[in-house]
């Protein structure tokens, strides 16, 4: 902890805290909010990061819990501790670069990260290890189950830090499309010995395709039998002023499991 | 029907129409997609090992099991028969189910026997059985040793290992699960 804060203050990223109990939590297909009170908790910091860039902040990030309803097994806990970060004016690649220094200065002394690291495009991981091209392609359940089942066990076979990248556009998520592909988003996740350790978007900045993709998901969600969230308006109209920007969501129990050769959350969550 | 999410290792479930047990059980959550239940499963009719990954909009048949308390009854040809405690009913079980079992089935014996709807899968006995030796060479006299062992055949033509000192026809006691000596009960 001590050395991630470190490494952010020596180059110029403010630490913030934002709201833990939020009105309206960030809408996404598949993470469920725990509800707390009136409110819920959040699932992520992202929408208030996103609106202090838009009001002008360049580097920032922030430590903290996040709660996601349902999820528990090994690498997965309903509570966990969460680093982002953004770049304001930058890219996916440029927080790329932020992230291998920062996994580098963290896992100094640690023998980690000092593997070349390999950068896939889901494309070609998915033609090498599934058979197939999900991008132009996609469909959903195939692309989860093969994910699961042949990419993430053959990148675990690799090892060390592997980045799969570009992200078919229905995967988005809140990332943008990559310039001159518009099958393809500019989002990449981090592998380390085969675990998922982050995940990165060139940021979306376009209001009206931002409502669009939360609108759609809102059917899915209603579609799956799940309860929707109202679209925060403030987030939205935020995204107006918001720059190009790259960020990142980190696991730091996960990164903290790796870092100390752990292959399961049940050594550094004594609480569990 | 389970959910996905209600399933944990040891579960028993029904995959076309067996009775299977999940070995190995992982929740697994890749990026931003759905909730995936990857299973190790056993098919307890055939043994069989399987991987199959399950999303979280699947059902899963639950898997009843039962098991009902028997009397052994009589052999009929390579089979054993069993009749049922309550319903007197007849149950016939072949070798293959048995295996080595059927070595220390013995007359009344009470047994347990599982089944999946009307299809027995396994049978259990009691943990120990007691056996007279029908045929063994005769041990040095007064050597007591147990760490000395020497083979000797059952009436069914089972061979066993005792130790020396284990007469034809004494009674010994067998452990049903590892198929062993286990002491003796009475002198011949």
């Amino acid at each position: 902890m001590r050395r991630i804060r470190k490494f952010f203050q020596e180059r110029g990223f403010t630490e913030i805290e934002t709201p833990i109990r939020l009105k309206v939590p960030c809408m996404e297909l598949h993470i469920d909010a725990e509800p707390s009170g009136d409110h819920f908790l959040r699932t992520s910091p992202e929408l208030f990061h996103k609106q202090l860039l838009a009001a002008g902040h360049e580097k920032i990030f922030e430590i903290g819990k996040c709660f996601r309803r349902g999820e528990r097994g090994p690498l997965h806990h309903p509570e966990y501790s969460m680093l982002e970060w953004y770049r304001a004016k930058a890219d996916y690649l440029d927080v790329l670069a932020d992230t291998k220094a920062l996994i580098q200065a963290v896992a100094e002394i640690h023998d980690l990260g000092s593997a070349d690291w390999k950068i896939l495009t889901i494309s070609d991981a998915f033609l090498k290890f599934a058979d197939w091209d999900p991008v132009g392609n996609y469909d959903e359940d195939r692309f989860d189950l093969d994910l699961v089942e042949k990419v993430e066990p053959a990148i675990e076979r690799i090892g060390g830090a592997v980045v799969l990248i570009d992200y078919p556009i229905e995967a988005a998520a809140l990332s943008r499309r990559k310039p001159g592909n518009p099958l393809v988003a500019e989002r990449w996740e981090l592998y380390i010995n085969g675990v998922e350790i982050a995940n990165a978007y060139s940021e979306l900045t376009d209001p009206s395709e931002q409502r669009r993709r939360f609108e759609a998901c809102a059917e899915q969600r209603k579609a799956l039998g799940k309860e929707t969230y109202p679209i925060d308006e403030a987030f939205i109209q935020a995204l107006e002023k918001m720059p190009a920007s790259g960020g990142v969501a980190l696991g730091v129990d996960r990164l903290l499991m790796l870092v100390s050769g752990a292959d399961s959350l049940d050594a550094v969550l004594p609480f569990r | 029907m389970y959910s996905a999410s209600d399933l944990k290792k040891g579960l028993k479930i029904e995959i076309d129409g067996d009775p299977c047990m999940i070995t190995n059980f992982e929740f697994s959550k890749p990026g931003k997609g759905q909730a995936l239940y990857r299973c190790k499963i056993k098919n307890l009719v055939t043994g069989n090992q399987f991987d199959k990954t399950y999303r979280s909009v699947e059902k899963v048949k639950r898997c009843s099991l039962m098991s009902k308390d028997f009397t052994f009854s009589y052999i009929d040809g390579e089979n054993y028969v069993f009749s049922n405690n309550e319903t007197y009913e007849e149950e016939t079980l072949g070798n293959e189910l048995l295996g080595a079992l059927k070595n220390f089935i013995v007359d009344d014996m009470q047994v347990e026997i599982l089944f999946h709807d009307d299809r027995a899968l396994d049978i259990t006995l009691p943990n120990f059985v007691e056996i007279e030796i029908a045929e063994t060479e005769p041990g040095a006299r007064g050597d007591t040793a147990t760490n000395v062992m020497k083979p000797a055949k059952l009436a069914n033509g089972y061979e066993i290992n005792v130790p020396i000192f284990i007469n034809e026809g004494d009674t010994i006691r067998i452990d049903t699960r590892t198929g062993t000596y286990s002491d003796r009960v009475s002198k011949g």
